[in-house]
């Protein structure tokens, strides 16, 4: 038992490097994700026709496809038509496009239930579109895409070891890596899952603390669940 | 010179027809409360007046611009109509004196401390003072029209639209709303008034319109429109709704 506690700190600094790629690869995800499906949701809310078809057609094919299927398409399959991307990236660039096709939903669907009085009512003071958005959607949209986002986020947290199938020294890889050497996969493994808990953890106080600090009567964003 | 001057609006919506060519004029301190059946277009008529919803022709002369013209800053001329919601539309993320207090900061970009003093100053005009920290949620339903009210009155309108601003309200907030727009009656204020409250509208409005239809069926001041109307129609409207709403 000591013997696995000694050489479970041994390995500490390596599986923490794992783990701090592990909430690069995150964040990083979440970021790419938050900025294309906030211009997916509107795209798809207030676009042209067909570009809101279109926006519909790139959450149904993203949202219909296995997460190791796109990383695979994007690091190993581009490169023969010319694109190589570095793991890293590509695995940003698929756990992150794969969130924005989930981002768009919980965006467009906070904006959807804001009602289109609140919009009238921005008007009616003289507010143009730009204003009402800014001042009077968005605070509300935001608010009450928490939930959700914060669900999205500790999504992207737990798929992020699928960015070992491109080789990339994530937490898992790091402890494979010493697996290999030390035969004690038990040991390791369960390190792993306790980290990779506790950044689950991190993440969900983190934002429920947020919740609670912007929130407002009338708003349910921080209930306990 | 009319404040507000409405030529042959007409709207539909699909093959609907809501108003088949309204006309009328508002004199600056009129207080004018337009009556008839559901589905006669009269909330629409007040929100073509701020082309919520534009009409489809004829032309809305607010202080001498016409806002059915292309190139109309709409958002600007919007400032000098308030409008008040049958249901509120109060910002639920907003306290009670911001809410008061956004569009001076952010449309007239007046700065913190004098959009704050004039908010609270609208606020006291409303009797919610007290109330001003609470959220939308946390106010009753009188108490959240007037600070709807306040919102508006915030903005320094030359007019304001009140569209049916007591048909959500519990029968006993009722009244504290019907005050505060009989005060601001009193002070001058031009207002035009889609309500069903005939006791307002006999002691407060100088002029009752009368629309069924898409059309206005009449028009004249309390004392005709109760006492000697024109139409049997007029007459028959009025008295049901008297019955219901309490004409005295």
């Amino acid at each position: 038992m000591l013997d696995s506690i000694v050489f479970v700190f041994e390995n500490m600094p390596l599986l923490l490097k794992g783990a701090l790629v592990a909430v690069e690869i995150t964040v990083l995800s979440i970021l790419l994700g938050m900025v294309v499906g906030l211009l997916v949701a509107i795209l798809r809310l207030y676009g042209p026709k067909p570009i809101q078809k279109f926006m519909k057609l790139y959450e149904w094919v993203l949202r219909g496809l296995p997460i190791l299927v796109i990383l695979f398409i994007i690091y190993f399959g581009l490169p023969s038509v010319g694109l190589n991307i570095p793991a890293f990236i590509s695995a940003v660039l698929g756990l992150g496009l794969r969130s924005s096709a989930y981002q768009a939903q919980i965006y467009r669907g906070a904006i959807q239930s804001i009602g289109v009085e609140q919009v009238e009512a921005g008007l009616s003071i003289g507010m143009n579109r730009t204003k009402t958005m800014l001042y009077v959607i968005v605070p509300q949209a935001i608010r009450l895409s928490l939930p959700g986002f914060t669900n999205e986020f500790t999504i992207v947290l737990k798929d992020s070891p699928l960015a070992y199938a491109l080789g990339i020294a994530e937490l898992l890889k790091q402890g494979r890596n010493i697996i290999v050497t030390s035969f004690k996969p038990f040991t390791i493994y369960l390190t792993c899952a306790i980290i990779y808990f506790l950044l689950f953890h991190f993440f969900y106080y983190l934002f429920r603390k947020i919740a609670e600090k912007y929130e407002v009567p009338g708003y349910i964003m921080s209930k306990k669940s | 010179m009319s404040l507000l001057q409405l030529k042959n609006i007409k709207k539909s919506f699909g093959s609907n027809q809501v108003l088949d060519g309204v006309s009328f004029d508002v004199t600056k301190g009129d207080v004018i409360v337009i009556i008839g059946p559901s589905g006669t277009g009269k909330s629409t008529l007040l929100r073509c007046v701020n082309m919520l919803n534009p009409p489809d022709s004829g032309n809305v002369i607010v202080d001498g611009t016409d806002l059915t013209q292309k190139g109309v800053n709409l958002s600007k001329e919007r400032q000098k109509i308030g409008m008040v919601f049958q249901h509120f539309a109060l910002f639920t993320h907003l306290r009670a004196i911001e809410n008061v207090a956004i569009g001076i900061k952010k449309v007239r970009k007046m700065n913190e401390k004098e959009a704050h003093e004039k908010a609270m100053y609208e606020l006291e005009r409303v009797g919610l003072a007290d109330h001003k920290d609470k959220y939308p949620a946390e106010l009753s339903g009188g108490q959240k029209q007037r600070v709807g009210i306040a919102r508006a009155l915030a903005m320094d309108p030359l007019l304001m639209l009140f569209d049916e601003p007591t048909s959500a309200l519990d029968p006993e907030l009722i009244g504290e709303v019907l005050t505060v727009m009989k005060n601001l009656a009193e002070e001058g204020m031009t207002m035009l008034c889609v309500t069903h409250e005939m006791g307002f509208a006999k002691s407060v409005s100088n002029e009752i319109i009368f629309m069924e239809e898409g059309n206005i069926v009449e028009m004249g001041s309390p004392k005709k429109m109760f006492e000697n109307p024109d139409h049997d129609r007029t007459q028959s409207f009025l008295h049901k709704i008297s019955e219901l709403y309490g004409g005295e």
